[in-house]
């Protein structure tokens, strides 16, 4: 049995058939999948996320520190509650962990890692800080998550909160977060809609779950999350980049900041070799033309060789087709083939996100 | 629980089978259905095309996973459930009314090596294990 969230009764009750996510017992859908998908595309829907890790760092510190093990630079964060998307590389240059970095004041920035690198993030970080004397690693105890994505997310979140939060959520820009206390809600999510990521302690997660129920919030399973968030052309780290690729043929080459040149973040040298050297592969999207479902680690043949791999695929309920993430050689464009269950199909080269604001982009 | 009816035969790869004369009609069962999820293709037989007993013959593509149906008896397939092409979901819904083919069985003492709803219900409680 794997760890439980502090929603995990709430799941069960639900009706939830639970699956393992990196060690912890979590709802893979409540009902149909497709539903759920539906659901946060058309209205709002809610995902426990608790299982993700809240990392603050503090101190005078910080700052220094974050420009060194964070390719994007947190030089941009100036203002309270901006978030910044980054990667957190080794000195190769390849991807330990993908996160959202939160600038809360100058001498605290919150990190939000995922939950199936939790604990080499930690041990990675508390390594590096070693020559960091004035900054403390610390992670917030007994703490949950939930996240509500969807075109009504705005005004359903706001519905179960008294002010002056109310007031703090309608006023929250997109990419920014604030904080009461130990609440802390930011306008962030992983689906391609509108929406909030609520932390706040595992005492009162419960109530407001409830709440967001109430308000005809429906809860939304890891199935759902991976179709909505590969329609939004987010990737997956541990499926669409690991420790064996970088940021620049991983379709986050827009995440790396070069500048200032004198910034010697972890794996700047290396990212600059392969910069200078050019990449053989990119990340690229894929439509299945025909009938049938693209799916993880499928071959992708281009001119009759070897032309890469599926890194993430699935059945787009927004479409109506099957969508995938492939990482392919750099020259292809148009189409490529796909060996599915013994058979070659033509599947369409296309650039991400697939979908936007609920609608088909293709 | 799974829903298993009980005048209805099953094999252990989560097929069921309802006999009327020399035709047997076959499907997914409930608990095949809800180990799957959400089904978005499902490639039938073509009429006319035989089977044996075993035999994969159709494939069943939910939002996980694509699997193979295989032939719970041999014989010919006489008929299409052409319907599923455009509704898949009804194998989720109604699993026992959305058949897939059916077949003009060759040989009807197959019968009795399949399992009863009692029999069947027992495999699919271990396979949720």
């Amino acid at each position: 049995m794997g760890k439980q969230t502090p929603l995990y009764d709430k799941h069960v009750v639900m009706g939830a058939k639970m699956v393992d996510f990196g060690g912890w017992d979590m709802p893979l859908r409540y009902g149909s999948q497709i539903e759920e998908h539906h659901q946060v595309r058309n209205d709002a829907g809610m995902f426990d996320v608790s299982h993700m890790s809240v990392v603050d760092f503090t101190g005078p510190d910080t700052r220094q520190f974050l420009r060194k093990v964070f390719a994007n630079n947190v030089d941009r964060l100036t203002t309270p509650g901006k978030a910044l998307y980054t990667c957190m590389l080794k000195p190769d240059g390849t991807i330990l962990d993908d996160l959202i970095v939160y600038y809360m004041d100058e001498n605290w920035f919150r990190v939000v890692f995922n939950a199936s690198t939790h604990d080499k993030d930690l041990a990675w970080v508390k390594e590096q800080a070693k020559s960091f004397s004035a900054m403390e690693i610390i992670e917030p105890p007994n703490m949950a998550m939930i996240a509500v994505q969807g075109p009504n997310a705005r005004a359903k979140v706001g519905a179960v909160f008294d002010e002056p939060v109310r007031s703090a959520i309608a006023a929250l820009a997109p990419f920014t977060a604030a904080h009461f206390g130990d609440l802390f809600i930011s306008r962030t999510g992983y689906t391609g809609e509108d929406g909030f990521e609520i932390i706040l302690p595992a005492a009162q997660v419960n109530d407001v779950w409830r709440s967001l129920y109430g308000e005809g919030v429906k809860p939304i399973g890891l199935g759902a999350r991976d179709s909505l968030r590969l329609e939004a052309g987010m990737n997956l780290y541990g499926s669409d980049m690991d420790e064996t690729t970088s940021p620049l043929e991983s379709g986050l080459g827009w995440t790396v900041a070069w500048e200032p040149e004198g910034r010697d973040f972890i794996g700047r040298a290396a990212l600059e070799k392969i910069r200078s050297e050019g990449t053989t592969h990119k990340l690229v999207g894929l439509i299945l033309e025909g009938k049938g479902v693209l799916r993880n680690h499928q071959k992708v043949i281009v001119k009759g060789q070897d032309g890469g791999e599926v890194t993430s695929g699935g059945f787009s309920p927004t479409l109506g087709k099957s969508i995938a993430f492939a990482r392919i050689s750099k020259e292809v464009s148009g189409t490529c083939k796909v060996e599915m269950r013994g058979q070659q199909m033509v599947a369409t080269v296309v650039k991400l996100p697939f979908v936007r604001n609920g609608k088909s982009v293709q | 629980m799974s829903n298993v009816p009980a005048e209805l035969k099953y094999t252990k790869s989560h097929e069921w089978v309802s006999v009327e004369g020399d035709t047997a009609t076959v499907g997914i069962t409930d608990h095949a259905q809800d180990l799957l999820g959400d089904m978005v293709f499902i490639e039938l037989p073509d009429v006319g095309a035989s089977f044996e007993k075993g035999g994969d013959c159709a494939v069943v593509e939910s939002v996980k996973a694509a699997s193979d149906v295989y032939s719970p008896l041999s014989g010919e397939v006489v008929e299409v459930n052409e319907a599923l092409a455009d509704n898949p979901e009804a194998v989720n819904n109604e699993p026992y009314a959305s058949w897939l083919f059916k077949l003009k069985m060759s040989d009807a003492s197959q019968l009795d090596d399949m399992l009863d709803a009692e029999t069947y219900s027992g495999v699919a409680a271990d396979d949720s294990h």
